[in-house]
């Protein structure tokens, strides 16, 4: 056993203290050590992106991403994303489009498109077919999902004008992890 | 899989990441910049490091800068940062074009510059801008800094000419006011380039005035194709021809992903289709 880091990092606007080992993925501290368990493990090598989550606003691949890297950093994932019973609008989207079917690759496809809509509220579908590449889909085709994505992108321009400053609602929460 | 067990640290200069490399010298240390390739090696334990050397807190080795007709890009600098870069497209667009070709847009949010040359993937896109750029890379030791030429750095696949206890931290690139192209041919977008071309031409008067092409998978360090320089330089350019002069003598191994035969057939149309998009665009800019 390697000596433990003692890393704080903000997760979903709360912030958490923990002693990790330097080997520890961020994808196992997010499930494992906090028990989020919405972000998925597929690949192990960063090729698939279902374990992608927003770090400092930019989307990560947190399979090939130590926690100790992400020490002071603020990191969203998708548990972050609805507030209380109302969805996220990309998550109604992609129930409404059905832009998921077995929903393995559905958490980093929701916080892949929240970078691409949050760089480009206005993207063409051919932009979110290239932003999403990124992350493979087994089910679906991509098409549902680029639709979902597409729609989101027009009710979060209507319904909330978009402000990069803005927290999101799931972000304002600031208590400690008992 | 998981990593086994290592040590780390986060040093916030680059004398004391050096001084590190050289303390643990006998624990096989390795710098971790991005993560993007040694993270995955470690994950399959390919690679097992005794000790990480994290550069994400030394803040001389992040950030693009103009020094005169030099763009210097520090070596912890996030692809996706030089992706955006105004100074990198309009100093250095060869650059700014291979970029959108490594990986995808959350590799290169991690991934830096100076990881990607410094691993020297034989795959890889930056190591041939490098050398088609003529880049100066420069390295910080022990016994001080020095600049090594990209023709010189690049030594075998995963091999270059950094030493143990060196550390790469900063890429230096002249100003390119000719035209440019990167072109590749891989199995998806985003995947590793089976073969890429990165392309440099400047014209004058109808002729090439200066010609640099750099070849990636077609042998195992990116390579330059002088003969295809030699062709174009002072002609009216014939992209067929400086394409066929690009392959002659080229034996590339095969593998997997590609034949012998493919990776020279690959080679002769991606240089060709390169040439015709950096001529096209060196006689916009005139």
């Amino acid at each position: 056993m390697t000596e433990k880091h003692r890393i704080t990092v903000t997760v979903n606007g709360r912030a958490h203290r923990a002693e990790v080992e330097p080997r520890t993925l961020l994808v196992d501290f997010l499930r494992d050590e906090l028990g989020l368990k919405g972000t998925h493990i597929g690949c192990e090598h960063g090729v698939c992106g279902t374990c992608t989550v927003l770090l400092d606003g930019r989307s990560i691949r947190s399979c090939i991403t130590f926690a100790v890297q992400a020490d002071q950093a603020q990191i969203r994932t998708v548990e972050g994303l609805a507030s209380g019973p109302d969805l996220h609008p990309l998550q109604d989207e992609f129930w409404h489009k059905q832009g998921l079917q077995c929903g393995y690759c559905t958490p980093g496809m929701l916080m892949r498109a929240c970078e691409i809509l949050e760089q480009n509220p206005d993207p063409t579908p051919e932009q979110v077919r290239e932003g999403i590449a990124s992350n493979l889909c087994r089910c679906t085709g991509y098409q549902f999902i680029t639709e979902a994505v597409v729609a989101a992108a027009g009710r979060m321009r209507n319904e909330h004008p978009w402000d990069p400053t803005r927290p999101t609602a799931a972000t304002t929460v600031s208590e400690e992890r008992p | 899989m998981k990593p086994p067990p290592f040590r780390y640290a986060v040093p916030t200069t680059v004398a004391e990441a050096v001084g590190l490399l050289v303390e643990h010298a006998d624990a096989e240390p390795r710098v971790l910049a991005g993560g993007q390739s040694l993270v995955p090696l470690m994950n399959f334990r390919l690679a097992q490091p005794g000790h990480l050397i994290d550069l994400r807190r030394v803040p001389e080795l992040d950030g693009i800068r103009l020094d005169g007709d030099t763009l210097v890009i520090g070596a912890m600098t996030r692809q996706s940062a030089v992706e955006d870069s105004p100074e990198v497209a309009l100093v250095a667009p060869l650059l700014a074009e291979a970029v959108g070709f490594v990986a995808h847009r959350p590799i290169r949010n991690s991934g830096t510059i100076g990881g990607s040359i410094a691993h020297a993937d034989p795959a890889a896109e930056l190591p041939a801008v490098a050398l088609a750029l003529d880049a100066e890379i420069v390295a910080v030791g022990p016994d001080g800094t020095r600049s090594i030429p990209a023709a010189e750095f690049f030594r075998g696949p995963f091999s270059t000419a950094l030493a143990p206890d060196e550390l790469l931290t900063e890429v230096r690139l002249p100003h390119w006011r000719g035209g440019h192209a990167f072109v590749e041919f891989a199995r998806t977008h985003g995947s590793f380039a089976i073969v890429a071309v990165a392309a440099l031409v400047e014209m004058a008067d109808g002729r090439v005035a200066r010609a640099s092409i750099a070849l990636t998978g077609v042998a195992p360090v990116p390579i330059r194709a002088a003969a295809a320089e030699r062709a174009l330089e002072g002609a009216v350019p014939d992209a067929a021809a400086a394409a066929d002069a690009a392959v002659e003598g080229l034996a590339p191994a095969s593998d997997v992903h590609a034949g012998s035969a493919s990776r020279v057939q690959l080679a002769r149309v991606h240089v060709r289709r390169a040439i015709e998009r950096a001529v096209s665009r060196a006689q916009d800019r005139r």
